[in-house]
Formats: structure tokens, sequence, C-alpha cells
């Protein structure tokens, strides 16, 4: 089953579009077929003339290795099919954004084995941590050893490709009693000065674990501090907020920011409100599949600026 | 006083019941998680007494003083945490991993 999401072509949204591929005729495509970055390629570049060339990436979230409790007692089995997925694309994307929750309790052979995983589709790997990545003694550097290499702070970064700037947010680090998620004044600062060289026509995507808009406060799903980074976002004229946590498709818009939850690859969570509580929601062994999936994002030229296509697993 | 005092009591001896804790030297108290909280959410204590919590749920908590006076480890589902309050105080907590999970420990002389 497969949901299209496309930002609806109102005038807004083709003036946008028609500002995006203005700016693509000012620069030269770049030579040569795709070329995968790294993260420590990425943060050594400095921001270069945009290149519109489509491409597709993929968002894959909440894998939460290690879970195997009754709403999916193999975890590792169905992050494996959603990696068969991934690899069975008809277009091959250019890297993979995992959004957190990469291991239920931040082992490191929780670790290690969503690494290995996810390694087999063969593309460069951008990840940020959920609040199960940050279980260690160290509060976060297991995670920090293993995928924070060349990341500031407590994992934050960003990237450019293609003429879109990509932007990893930590908003599960030191959280505060009472509170929700939380960005903290360092990331902040280091954000507003990481947008600063920007023009406003740049192509943003921000990705981070928990919601930067507040779905349900109750269930502190949502971010203490999101407006203080909206009010960075709010001149460019196309932002596309990703995240996870809530393990469900869920959108929204503001002014000109999209936000979009993605499914896990490990189980549901009831809809806000719907239970008691958040946390894992057993359906029935047969209907799992239809529940988890993985997300691809293409930019197209010419097109709508972003185009999501979540994919289940059944 | 009365009133604190038997469910103090009561608070006991549930504990007591629990098993291993019984032979903790000093008061015992627990406190449950369930459904994302902690339950009670308020627990009155004497000095000296060991707070004991339990996790029910299915997603791992670690309940941690405002303070850091103490934190727990992550808690998978079944697992304890147990830490001995000796000195009064009003210790309020939260859950790292989720904070809008909020409890208070409040230790006064019986």
């Amino acid at each position: 089953m497969t949901e299209v999401n496309e930002s609806g072509m109102n005038r807004r949204g083709l003036m946008r579009c028609m500002g995006w591929a203005g700016v693509g005729a000012l620069y030269t495509l770049a030579s040569g077929g795709l070329s995968s970055i790294g993260l420590d390629e990425a943060l050594a570049q400095t921001p270069r003339p945009a290149n519109t060339k489509p491409f597709t990436f993929l968002q894959i979230s909440d894998s939460h290795i290690g879970f195997d409790k009754a709403a999916n007692p193999d975890t590792r089995g169905t992050f494996m099919e959603a990696v068969a997925k991934a690899k069975a694309l008809p277009t091959g994307p250019d890297f993979i954004l995992h959004t957190g929750d990469i291991s239920h309790l931040s082992k490191d052979d929780q670790f290690a084995e969503a690494e290995a995983i996810i390694s087999e589709i063969g593309v460069p790997v951008f990840y940020t941590p959920g609040e199960h990545d940050m279980l260690d003694e160290g509060g976060g550097k297991a995670y920090l050893a293993r995928f924070g290499k060349g990341t500031k702070g407590t994992g934050w970064y960003s990237f450019d490709h293609r003429g879109v700037h990509f932007v990893a947010l930590v908003n599960v680090a030191d959280l505060k009693p009472g509170g929700m998620a939380h960005i903290g004044e360092d990331q902040l600062a280091w954000l507003k000065d990481d947008l600063a060289p920007l023009g406003s026509s740049t192509p943003l995507v921000v990705f981070a674990h928990i919601p930067l808009w507040t779905v349900y406060a109750d269930w502190g799903w949502g971010t203490d501090d999101s407006a203080q980074a909206l009010a960075l976002l709010a001149r460019f004229g196309s932002v596309t907020v990703l995240n996870g946590h809530i393990h469900q498709i869920l959108q929204k818009a503001e002014g000109n920011i999209t936000f979009h939850s993605a499914r896990s690859t490990a189980y549901p969570q009831p809809a806000p409100g719907a239970a008691p509580s958040p946390g894992p929601l057993k359906v029935p062994a047969e209907q799992l599949p239809g529940v988890l999936g993985i997300r691809t994002a293409a930019f197209v030229r010419g097109d709508t600026p972003i185009a999501l296509i979540d994919s289940s697993l059944a | 006083m009365f009133a604190r005092r038997s469910i103090l009591t009561s608070v006991v001896l549930l504990s007591l019941t629990a098993g291993p804790l019984a032979a903790a030297p000093g008061p015992v108290a627990a406190v449950t998680i369930r459904n994302f909280a902690f339950v009670p959410a308020i627990l009155t204590v004497a000095p000296g007494t060991t707070v004991t919590w339990t996790n029910t749920d299915e997603d791992p908590h670690a309940p941690a003083a405002n303070d850091k006076s103490f934190r727990s480890p992550a808690l998978d589902t079944n697992d304890k945490f147990a830490f001995t309050f000796t000195k009064l105080g009003d210790y309020a907590y939260f859950c790292v991993m989720h904070p809008h999970m909020t409890g208070r420990i409040v230790v006064k002389a019986p």
C-alpha cells in the first residue's frame, strides 16, 4: 500500500516551484552520476551552487532494535524487510535519513546490528538520535561514538546535497523536568549561524526525532523550544520537517513549513489521545506489516518542491 | 497526621509482600510506573525509607531527581530501581526519557 503526499499546487506552491527552478537555471548541472556524500565530506563543504537534478532519499525511523515484546517480537526481521523494500525501489535513493530510536536501549550490540542491516542498502546513512538512543551511562556517548563523528554538541550537523540544505537536529538530550523534547540554546545558536549564509530560496529539509510541532502535549509529543527554531526557518520558501517518535504518519503545514511524522519499522503507537498512554500498540500479527513502513522523498525539478511517498511493509 | 501514617503503613505493608524487599533493613515503599505515569505521583515516607520504582510499561523509563540526587538507569519492563532517602526534603523527579512524567517523594519525620 502506498500513500502519496504532495503539497497542493496552489498559487504559492507554484510560485515557489518556479522560483526554485529559476534558481537552478542559474547554475550548471554537475557532471557525472549521483555522487553520494559522507557526513565528513558534507561537513567539510561550504554552501555551493545549487544543482536541481532530481534525486530521492529515504527516511527510515524508529527501528527499535532490541525490542522483543508482544507488539513485535521480531524488530530485527521487520527492519530487514524495510531494508529489502528500500533495495527494491526502482529509483535508488542517494542516501537515507534515520530519524532516531535506532536501538531500543542504547546497547552497543543493538546499534551495531541496526548499522549492519541498514548498510545493506549501500548508500550513506545520516542519523539523528531518539530518546531510546541516549540510555547508556554517558547519556548518549555510545550513540555519538558510533554515529556522531564530525557532529557538534549532542550530535547535530548539516549538509548540502544537490542544492538542498539538510539539517539534523537533536531534541532528545538533557530533557527538562515537566517539559517535552528540547533543542537548547547552544543548538539554536548553531542553527542560526548555520542558516545565515543561505538564500531564502534554498530548499531546506530539517530532521529530528520528536515532532517540532506540538502533536499532543499530554504525551510529550512536541518540542518545548521549537518556536525558536521555526522562527529561524520562517524566511525560507520551502521547508520540510521530518520526524519519527510517534510511529504513525501525520502532517501539518504552517506557512512555508510542512511537518511530516513517519512510521516506525518496529511497532505502531496509538493515535494521539486514543489510549491511556503512548507506547507499543499490539495489533493482530497479520495487520502489523500494514502499519510499519519507510518513506521515500523525491525532489523533482519543476514539480512540487518535495513529494513524500509512505510505503508500508504490507 | 493519622491519615498520612496510615497511608505510609499501607504502602509499607504492600511492599513487604513483594518478596526480596522484605529483607531491607529500613522501611520500604514502592512506586509503580504504569501508562507513562508514576503511581502514586506523590509519596510521603520517613527518613531512611528505601523507595523502589518498578516499570510495568512496555516502554522503558528512567526516573531521576530534578536536583540530580538520584538517577535510575533505563528500566525495561519489570526492571526495578531502589534509592534510600536519608535526608528530610521534597524530592521532585521526572523520567529523563519522557520528561512530562513527573513525581515527588516527600521525606518527613514520622
